[in-house]
């Protein structure tokens, strides 16, 4: 019989993020679905975990673990790696699962190996066949996906956000066991954390709109020469006034390391693709980017798609975008700037 | 006890990534179609580690790097004609599949036994290396199960930046939600870092460097012990290229006006 521990963290101010929200509604369905499963067990880490369990109330959840202190009120390995263990030991799950946030990212695979289970990562789908565990995960950078299934128990799923809805549901009282750990001595200490850019904010998780700059608009123009700052301007412009999330190619966040001129706000966190991430937003538009499949990789889940170049033989016009307009993006966008100031 | 670092990265071959990539069932499962004979390039990642490596180890004298590479001899010798070229390093081969249909508990295992067999490595001295995920297997799993086989529990994911302070300690950026960086300390080796992109651009090639290497790479490819690791207690019941092919609209010759409304238009649908 399988039995399902969803594991989760809190946020620094003791709340869940919405990537737990998501692995939660996954982790339900996922005990409901399992022929004789018992309902979910949830274990919690953090500073302080009651609030977030009293949110978790109503959710179903047959037990309520948790491990908190002053420790887990960061997010570090050793530490992390403890409570998660302590927890996976008292629930004795074959099931685990969790969202791929970057703490769990960090410490789980670790507390797999250390309880002797097997684990998957980058998971995007959850079903259960004739009483069988199954997951869909991608494979080679979003190339492909894979269906499968695997005997060893206990199985650590890390789900990937924005895969499953957000679990919403009335919060209560949850009767917290409390469950002990003896913390290992440490020799790390969290100091805080720092912008990756000075407008980092450009990066917009739950934007509408993937917008990405690519290395031509650093590029010699029709006059032969570049207009760096003309760029920034526009693309800085547009990005706040559609609200959207800012990406970046490989070519233009690598110029910074080639000493070539560069967009002040980009970084390497910006970067689509590949080496870079696979964010997921309904929209995308693509702006002086040539869409070489690295690149494109990227953009496994943005649903639609379309792209400005002034090549119509670039990627996108390759079936890589819904609609390429083959015209300057200095031009184009300038004017989409106007109409949304307009409105 | 000396000041150097003993750096060893992990790290080894994926498929050059402008290759198109088809998966095909095999007697072990899924692989690539004509896996052998795809081009390859050093899985970025952990090239990334590489180059932060060598740059670590030419700052901190009496430092050396090993480079731990998993993958079928013959196309490890071909990466490493390029790669040799690059930093100074020792290599440790390892003849296995570099597949990303593997299982990583597997990989790990064969990773963490290698590193404990090198020869004068030192603990106290270990900073272990590789990228944060592979270009193939994608798990970001790894580097993490090798960590806890050799029992070190200062561990760190996405790092893009380290820093060895005055007292010896080590200042990390690793990458978080929201284009953040956490900012942590840890009071020295040994410890894991699995990184990112890091902030060094790819070394040109240096034919002498290359000569150097190539000396100790030919013998430690002829030592590779075999490393048979695939995904045992995993059934693939499908793998599929998504159809990626959409019916793109080119539009040419449009007036710059009536683009721009059509943009906003589907922005704000
Ligand atoms: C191992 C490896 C990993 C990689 N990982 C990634 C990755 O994660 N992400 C990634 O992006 N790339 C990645 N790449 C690189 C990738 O192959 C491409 O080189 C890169 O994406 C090109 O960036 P670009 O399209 O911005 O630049 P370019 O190829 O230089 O293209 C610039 C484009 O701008 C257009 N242009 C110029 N001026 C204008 C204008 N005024 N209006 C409209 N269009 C204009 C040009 O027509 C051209 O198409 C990787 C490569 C390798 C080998």
């Amino acid at each position: 019989m399988e039995t399902v521990l969803y594991l989760t963290h809190t946020e620094s101010d003791g709340s869940l993020g919405k990537p737990a929200l998501e692995a939660l509604s996954a982790a339900l369905q996922l005990a409901q679905e399992l022929d004789g499963a018992p309902p979910l067990t949830i274990g919690l880490i953090g500073g302080e975990v009651q609030a977030a369990a009293d949110a978790l109330a109503g959710c179903g959840a047959g037990r309520f673990m948790g491990v908190a202190g002053a420790e887990l009120a960061v997010s570090r390995y050793s530490s992390d790696a403890a409570a998660a263990a302590a927890l996976v030991e008292a629930a004795q799950p074959t099931l685990v699962v969790a969202a791929a946030t970057s703490r769990f990212s960090r410490a789980l695979p670790g507390v797999c190996q250390r309880v002797g289970g097997r684990i998957d990562t980058q998971v995007t789908e959850l079903q259960v066949v004739d009483t069988e565990p199954r997951i869909e995960r991608w494979y080679y950078r979003q190339r492909m996906a894979a269906t499968l299934t695997r005997s060893q128990r206990p199985w650590f799923l890390l789900l990937a956000g924005g895969a499953f809805p957000a679990w919403e549901g009335e919060a209560g009282t949850a009767e917290v066991e409390a469950v002990p750990v003896d913390m290992p001595e440490t020799r790390t200490r969290v100091v805080g954390t720092q912008s990756a850019s000075a407008d980092a904010h450009t990066i917009r998780p739950e934007a509408d709109l993937l917008f990405v700059a690519g290395a031509g608009w650093t590029k010699k123009q029709v006059d032969g020469q570049p207009h760096v700052t003309e760029a920034e301007q526009c693309i800085r412009e547009f990005v706040d006034a559609a609200q959207a999330s800012l990406g970046s190619s490989k070519s233009l966040v690598d110029q910074g390391g080639e000493g070539q001129q560069v967009l002040s706000f980009m970084s390497h966190l910006h970067q689509v693709g590949q080496t870079g991430t696979t964010p997921r937003h309904r929209k995308g538009l693509a702006t002086c980017c040539h869409g070489e499949e690295p690149h494109v990789v990227g953009w496994r889940f943005i649903t639609e798609r379309r792209a400005i170049n002034l090549d119509a033989g670039c990627g996108w016009g390759q079936g890589k975008a819904d609609v390429l307009y083959v015209a300057d993006a200095f031009d184009v966008m300038t004017k989409v700037n106007e109409l949304l100031g307009e409105s | 006890m000396s000041s150097g670092f003993h750096l060893v990265v992990c790290g080894s071959l994926v498929p050059d990534p402008l290759q198109t990539l088809e998966p095909v069932t095999g007697p072990a499962g899924p692989a690539l179609k004509n896996e052998m004979m795809l081009p390859s390039v050093l899985d970025p990642w952990a090239g990334h580690a590489l180059y932060e490596a060598a740059h670590l180890a030419e700052s901190a004298p009496d430092s050396k790097v090993w480079l731990v590479s998993l993958g079928p001899k013959a196309r490890l010798q071909q990466l490493m004609m390029s790669i040799a070229q690059k930093v100074p390093f020792e290599l440790v081969a390892l003849d296995g599949s570099a597949g990303g249909f593997t299982d990583p508990t597997e990989v790990a295992a064969v990773l963490a036994n290698a590193v404990q067999g090198i020869a004068g490595l030192e603990r106290d001295r270990l900073l272990l290396f590789g990228g944060c995920a592979s270009a193939s297997r994608d798990a970001g799993a790894t580097m993490q199960m090798v960590g806890e086989r050799l029992g070190i529990t200062e561990q760190f994911l996405a790092v893009d930046e380290l820093t060895v302070e005055c007292d010896g300690s080590l200042k990390v950026l690793e990458r978080i939600e929201g284009a953040q960086y956490q900012i942590s300390v840890c009071a020295g080796p040994p410890a894991v870092l699995a990184w990112a992109t890091g902030n060094l651009p790819e070394p040109p090639n240096n034919p002498q460097v290359g000569m150097v290497n190539m000396r100790s790479v030919m013998p430690a490819l002829q030592r590779a012990q075999p490393a048979p690791v695939a995904a045992e207690g995993v059934k693939f019941l499908d793998v599929t290229v998504p159809r990626q092919q959409r019916d793109t609209r080119i539009v040419r010759d449009m007036p710059v006006d009536e683009i721009a409304r059509e943009l906003v238009d589907w922005i704000r649908g």
